[in-house]
């Protein structure tokens, strides 16, 4: 079914429309208004995470409102761009090579085929069993043996978070769920929107009352004020969403707990791997929010949890 | 045509930007662009970085042994990228380098130089030979650009046939002063200096 045709997803997208004007206007209001210079870099770099925002959101809906394949491709370009600045980031070595050379270009669209063709079986296993035995007997075979348990570890961490996780989300759309046939774009508009309206509203909820760092050693810009203000809203809009899921308000709720519960991990996850690593961000691809993985480390956590809870609970 | 092409999908490949300091690339002097070598793309993506004015004009000096080596490099060489076929085993009066690279200075086009000689897998670039030394000699109006590649080693090393993704980036510094009676030696390593001092910018 077209989506647009659909009167639910119709106020869905009026709704991110609205909210992403009303972003942009309390943007330009406080570029006008700021006067310190901490503050103006501050609404500088918010304004550029709004202005991306926009592309972000018209990237994705027009990938939604085209279709199963054209959501699946998207996906499948986000998680080799994410791979890319993994594998970019951590060190590897020459004996890596044909390892990698598997992930990109067998591994990743091998698994995104399969979500394609909503092979679920072979979906589900392909990366966590298949491709974690042959990396490290391709790296094996390639010789080198410095560092070989760190090496294969990282690979197969990348394969694992950069693709697998992610395509959990595009998966969505595979899922048989009674009585919500040709409605699954619905489920994925649901956990994006939540997932990252999770991570916008925990860093309005910590620039505006942030005081207590949350993980001081690890992402020194999470704060409780924000964790707190920024999951109790967002789980909220998760609720207040549940007309376009096939749940109830409180099951919506629940999810949306689970979904936010699992973003904030999946970002300080990362976080820890970009301290160790000595940066700030994995790339430069987003203005004002770092790289592709900066931007979906949340969702890589969250959606395979959502994938399965609903799996479990509603086919 | 296909040079374009090719750099466009290099940059898109491996996500290449280059930084240089302002207004290094405004004026139009010609320029010898030298830089740490580790890969075959290494000046492919050099290349296609550059600005499309700049990349034009500018031309890349390649080993003759390896660059004729087979109809697809030769072509690649000569009709796609234009490249500067130098002497690298056997070098006579009649074929020496600075000479063929000095006439395309004085027409007015750039060039990029490996002056390591070869390719090398090291973290740092080998000590460089006295190519871009006389050459710079005999061309006192062109402009040297030191410039540093990273991760393209990672990309395509040595010996392995396919690509893989990782994000790149190519960093030009400031010209080199020219320093009047300076030794060989001196100014090779000058100029290894400035190209190692741009690593991590």
């Amino acid at each position: 079914m077209n989506l647009l045709l659909d009167l639910e997803a119709r106020w869905f997208f009026a709704g991110v429309l609205g909210l992403l004007v009303v972003a942009s206007l309390v943007g330009a209001l406080l570029a006008r208004t700021t006067r310190s210079e901490a503050g103006q870099s501050v609404v500088r770099n918010l304004n550029a995470r709004i202005r991306a925002w926009w592309f972000m959101a018209a990237f994705f809906g027009a990938a939604v409102v085209a279709g199963h394949g054209a959501s699946v491709l998207l996906f499948a370009a986000m998680s080799f761009l994410a791979l890319r600045e993994f594998v970019t980031l951590v060190p590897t070595r020459r004996g890596d090579h044909r390892p990698l050379f598997w992930s990109f270009f067998v591994i990743l669209p091998v698994h995104y085929y399969f979500v394609w063709t909503e092979w679920y079986g072979l979906f589900s296993i392909l990366i966590p069993v298949y491709a974690c035995l042959w990396i490290p007997i391709r790296a094996a075979m390639a010789g080198e043996t410095e560092d070989f348990l760190a090496r294969t570890a990282r690979v197969q961490w990348g394969l694992l978070v950069c693709i697998y996780f992610v395509s959990y989300a595009p998966a969505l759309l595979t899922l048989p769920i009674p009585g919500y046939e040709g409605e699954n774009a619905k489920l994925l508009l649901f956990l994006v929107c939540v997932v990252q309206m999770s991570d916008v509203l925990q860093y309005v909820w910590g620039k505006l009352f942030g005081r207590t760092p949350i993980a001081p050693r690890v992402s020194p810009s999470k704060t409780v004020e924000g964790f707190a203000g920024g999951i109790a809203s967002a789980v909220a809009l998760g609720a207040g969403l549940w007309w376009i899921t096939p749940f109830t308000p409180w099951q919506a709720a629940g999810m949306a707990l689970a979904i936010c519960l699992m973003g904030f991990s999946g970002g300080l996850v990362m976080s820890a791997i970009k301290r160790d690593r000595g940066v700030k961000d994995f790339g430069a691809l987003i203005e004002g929010h770092g790289g592709m993985l900066d931007r979906i480390d949340s969702l890589c956590f969250s959606a395979p949890l959502f994938f399965h809870l609903t799996r479990y609970f509603f086919t | 045509m296909i040079a374009t092409f090719l750099a466009w999908w290099i940059r898109l490949f491996t996500g290449a930007h280059a930084r240089w300091p302002k207004g290094l690339l405004d004026a139009p002097a010609p320029r010898i662009f030298f830089a740490n070598h580790t890969s075959n793309l290494d000046f492919v993506v050099l290349w296609s970085v550059l600005p499309p004015p700049v990349r034009r004009r500018t031309r890349a000096a390649a080993a003759r042994d390896y660059w004729n080596g087979g109809p697809v490099r030769r072509w690649l060489a000569s009709s796609v990228f234009n490249v500067v076929l130098i002497e690298r085993k056997q070098v006579t009066r009649a074929n020496n380098p600075v000479r063929d690279l000095g006439a395309v200075l004085q027409a007015g086009d750039s060039i990029i130089l490996f002056p390591e000689g070869g390719r090398f897998s090291e973290p740092e670039p080998m000590p460089f030979k006295s190519g871009l030394f006389h050459l710079a000699l005999e061309q006192p109006g062109a402009q040297l650009v030191p410039v540093w590649i990273d991760n393209l080693n990672r990309v395509l090393p040595k010996g392995e046939l396919i690509a893989i993704p990782f994000l790149c980036s190519v960093t030009l510094g400031a010209p080199l002063a020219r320093i009047e009676g300076e030794t060989k030696e001196a100014f090779a390593e000058r100029a290894r200096a400035a190209v190692i001092a741009l690593r991590g910018h």
